[in-house]
């Protein structure tokens, strides 16, 4: 089986798995990075949202072999050291229930945010109305990710 | 994560006033234990003891509600036989203990407890976890905290009613202090409390009640938090299930060459269920299960679809009875509901391990001592359960699929035959397709109304195939009746759950179950969220009947004044009747079930290609609220279960055949359909502590409804109403 490098949560990663292996199963099964979940397999459910090269993807639906080279990061790998600034804000808005989509939803949010620091209502229903979170924290999610939008304009103009 | 029920030597106990029961377990450090009732022999022995004359309570056999540890560290471990679903009970019951105890918040862990038969009752749902559980918890951990101030006592040489506690400290008039930790040794030898062991009154408490953030957060966030397929259970190979393509359609033949030569293909074996492939990642067993040649019997459902059920359910309904005398005009509404699956956001999953004649079982079950007989009778086991080992698993969501236990059964039985563990997952359209269903059902609803606009009864006839309670209500006496009675245990819980909370003369409900063999299950509110439902919409229509206002005709006959006073909060803090635009306009419903009243006021938009919601107001009374927040996340959440149910998700049957199998056809709503403010006002009439899990649902659907019909002046009588297929 051919071998594939690429970057994971910032460090380099080889693993030798079938061409057509999708990502997920790579993480999860060979790597043991649990994170991104399993909710469809098919790209409709949005449970394990995770970044390529910082934009966010679906990794059940993304063969291994389109990754080599770049950069694979999940929820794991997102706040380094600390918690990055949505992660705090769904702890402030207490957004989890089950919890099951929420790494999904946040690496969403997250990618929403680098494209769109300042996103209306509608561009955040626009994005967000890809990830399924089956317990209803829709409005509390809609509250953290105005949050953190607002705790990284704050922190972006030094604020 | 799991836990597993110490050896239980209790060496002291005392009983509450309020009628529970509380004893040290016989441990190095502070354990105390606690159970509902003093009916039992057991607990006159501890009685006695209590008094310093009688025994111990030495029974192995003495059943309990939970138990409370302190350990030397000052970590304060809270076990109880219930499984975190994303309910927040973690939280409430730290929240608890961390009160009665004076401990902070984070000192306390609370853990899921392994299948017992000790355990009183262990199943999650009937939204008992908190009014079941709270009072026990609070005895049990006013009792440790008692016996930690009169260790500290003896320590110092000073009375024990001269020491205060707080933040996880006894600490006296002089200054001295001592941690939990430091004490709990001692306290675990302290014979007879100084101090009362009473509860605080609700009124001083500090943290109870407080809107408190999930004590789990932090991990879910992280992608620390581990669910059953996340856990590292060495040697453990991914499994998938062939499965029929009807509803318990059986094996007949297969054939697994082309599957067992697939790359990572570790073993093919058939199963009551299906066919189960491992493989050394789930994307290989997948792939291997697709390259399966199975030949499948029919299920027994294979001649029924949507307009064969419809009919049936519609058969059961019969003749009208007799109206009541003087009756001048007799409405009757009809009402369709669908099938539900509860698609929890984790399909269902299950890891095993069986080695000779003992099993290990991790999965997030509801009812683990359920899963333990299914598991230990698949086995062969059924005299022995106790070979079966379950651990809870923090679950992605239930809803009442985990009473369930299919996946637990195959994963045993794939371990077992495949000689090594196993982590078995449903995928999506297993889990749709393959599930137990809250069942579709057919209403006629009666009203009857007399002279001078008089309500003179209201006949409610219920047509509903027969949900499988197979678990019971979470003791081993009901679970035996569900698996042998199961028409009967329905009925109980119908006619135990279902009111009608007005004064509307004479008041009938009647279930007519149906034998229909496609698998039920419990769902959020069970049966009120089809006959609570059904009742509040047509309150509506008899409103219009009469030519009056919904609220006030409500108000009129509501029996309850906590009904009364969550109707006047949501209408006010709603603004009922405020002027609306065209195509837009309000609803109303109510409800009163497990101890708690709540109203639902929705305003929906009907100018739009689809109904938007425009806004949710919730007025709830649920006694005390532990952690308001927790309570407004799971009424948020149950609004928006009511509001995807109600306008768009439903499954439909073809020749015994779930049709949806995944999100992209069972339309649960998403974020832009949501508005933009579903918002939650308490009202508390008193200190008891109501149910939360299902009270948001039934009453938030029948204001939608309402609101739609008064949107646009069509009653809405077949769910959901955006269904095109059906």
């Amino acid at each position: 089986m051919p071998a594939y490098h690429f970057t994971l949560n910032g460090e380099a990663v080889s693993v030798e798995v079938a061409t057509d292996l999708p990502l997920l199963w790579v993480l999860r099964d060979v790597l043991g990075v649990t994170g991104p979940k399993y909710g469809c397999g098919v790209g409709v459910c949005g449970a394990c949202t995770s970044h390529l090269d910082g934009q966010a993807f679906r990794p059940c639906i993304q063969p291994v072999s389109g990754v080599v080279g770049r950069q694979v990061t999940t929820i794991e790998g997102l706040g380094g050291e600390g918690l990055h600034p949505v992660q705090q804000a769904w702890i402030a808005e207490d957004v989890a229930q089950c919890g099951f989509c929420q790494p999904g939803q946040i690496m969403a949010a997250v990618g929403l945010l680098s494209q769109n620091p300042n996103p209306s209502d509608a561009e955040i229903d626009a994005v967000m109305s890809e990830n399924v979170c089956r317990c209803g924290t829709y409005v509390r999610i809609r509250a953290a990710i105005k949050r953190a939008a607002q705790a990284l304009r704050d922190a972006g103009t030094g604020g | 994560m799991a836990d597993t029920l110490k050896p239980d030597v209790a060496v002291s106990g005392r009983v509450d006033r309020r009628r529970f029961l509380t004893w040290v377990v016989a441990s190095p450090t502070l354990m105390v234990a606690a159970r509902l009732g003093l009916d039992v022999p057991s607990a006159s022995a501890a009685e006695a003891n209590a008094t310093g004359a009688g025994e111990a309570v030495t029974s192995n056999e003495t059943a309990l509600d939970l138990y409370i540890a302190i350990g030397s560290d000052g970590r304060v471990l809270a076990t109880l036989p219930r499984t975190e679903m994303g309910q927040g009970i973690t939280t409430g019951v730290a929240m608890l203990v961390a009160e009665e105890l004076d401990a902070g918040l984070g000192s306390v862990e609370v853990r899921s407890a392994d299948a017992d038969p000790r355990w009183l009752i262990q199943l999650t749902g009937m939204s008992s976890t908190m009014r079941y559980l709270a009072g026990p918890l609070r005895a049990a951990a006013a009792d440790a905290r008692a016996r930690l101030v009169t260790a500290a006592a003896h320590r110092w040489g000073v009375s024990a009613s001269s020491l205060s506690t707080a933040n996880g400290e006894v600490i006296a008039p002089d200054g001295r202090r001592a941690g939990y930790g430091e004490l709990a040794q001692d306290a675990a030898g302290v014979w007879l409390p100084e101090i009362s062991s009473e509860p605080k009154d609700p009124s001083a408490y500090t943290v109870v009640g407080q809107p408190t953030g999930r004590v789990d957060a932090r991990d879910i966030v992280t992608g620390a938090a581990r669910y059953t397929l996340d856990l590292s259970i060495p040697g453990a190979v991914p499994v998938v299930v062939a499965r029929p393509p009807t509803l318990r359609g059986s094996l007949q033949s297969f054939d697994a060459s082309a599957a067992s030569a697939m790359p990572g293909v570790v073993g093919v074996v058939p199963l009551p269920t299906g066919v189960a492939v491992a493989a050394q990642t789930f994307a290989q067993a997948l792939a291997a299960r697709d390259a399966l040649r199975i030949s499948w019997t029919l299920g027994p459902a294979s001649q029924l679809s949507d307009a064969d059920i419809r009919i049936k359910l519609r058969d059961q309904i019969g003749p009208r009875p007799l109206a009541p005398l003087f009756t001048l005009k007799t409405l009757e509404g009809r009402f369709d509901f669908p099938y539900l699956a509860h698609a929890p956001m984790e399909t269902q999953s299950c890891v095993a391990s069986v080695v000779g004649n003992r099993a290990e079982i991790w999965s997030g079950v509801q009812d683990p001592k359920f899963a333990q007989r299914e598991v230990a009778a698949a086995l062969g086991w059924a005299l022995t359960p106790q070979w079966v080992t379950v651990h809870p698993v923090r679950a992605g969501g239930g809803f009442g699929r985990r009473f369930f236990t299919e996946a637990p059964v195959e994963a045993a039985l794939a371990s077992r035959a495949l000689g090594r563990p196993v982590k078995l997952m449903w995928t999506r359209n297993d889990d749709m397709r393959h599930g137990h269903y809250r069942p579709a059902s057919h209403h006629r609803v009666l009203a009857y109304i007399g002279p001078f606009g008089t309500i003179l009864g209201w006949h409610h006839r219920a047509a509903i195939p027969t949900v499988e309670f197979p678990h019971g209500y979470g003791d081993l006496v009901t679970a035996i009746f569900g698996e042998l009675l199961p028409e009967l245990t329905s009925a109980l819980f119908f006619t135990l759950t279902q009111h009608v909370p007005y004064h509307f003369g004479l008041v009938s409900q009647e279930l007519r179950e149906t034998s229909i063999p496609i698998p039920t299950a419990s769902f959020r509110s069970v049966f009120t969220s089809q006959v609570g439902v059904a009742n509040e919409i047509f309150v509506d229509q008899l409103a219009r009947e009469l030519g009056r206002d919904p609220v006030a005709l409500r108000r009129s006959q509501l029996k309850s004044n906590r009904l009364k006073a969550v109707l006047d909060k949501v209408t006010l803090e709603g603004q009922w009747g405020r002027p609306l635009p065209p195509g837009v306009a309000q609803g109303v419903a109510v409800l009163e079930e497990w101890d708690s009243a709540i109203a639902h006021l929705v305003e929906v938009d009907v100018t739009g290609a689809e109904p938007k919601v425009l806004r949710v107001v919730i007025a709830a009374d649920v006694g005390l609220p532990i952690n308001p927040k927790s309570v407004e996340a799971q009424l948020q959440g149950a609004a928006v279960d009511a509001m995807s149910t109600t306008l768009s998700a439903g499954l439909h049957i073809d020749a015994g055949a779930v049709r949806e199998g995944s999100f992209a056809d069972y339309r649960w709503l998403r974020m832009k359909h949501i508005p933009a403010e579903i918002r939650v006002h308490f009202v508390r009439s008193d200190d008891r502590i109501g149910g939360v899990g299902e009270l948001g649902y039934p009453s938030a659907a029948a204001a939608l409804a309402n609101a739609l019909a008064r949107a646009t002046g069509t009653m809405p009588t077949r769910f959901p109403i955006l269904d095109a297929g059906a």
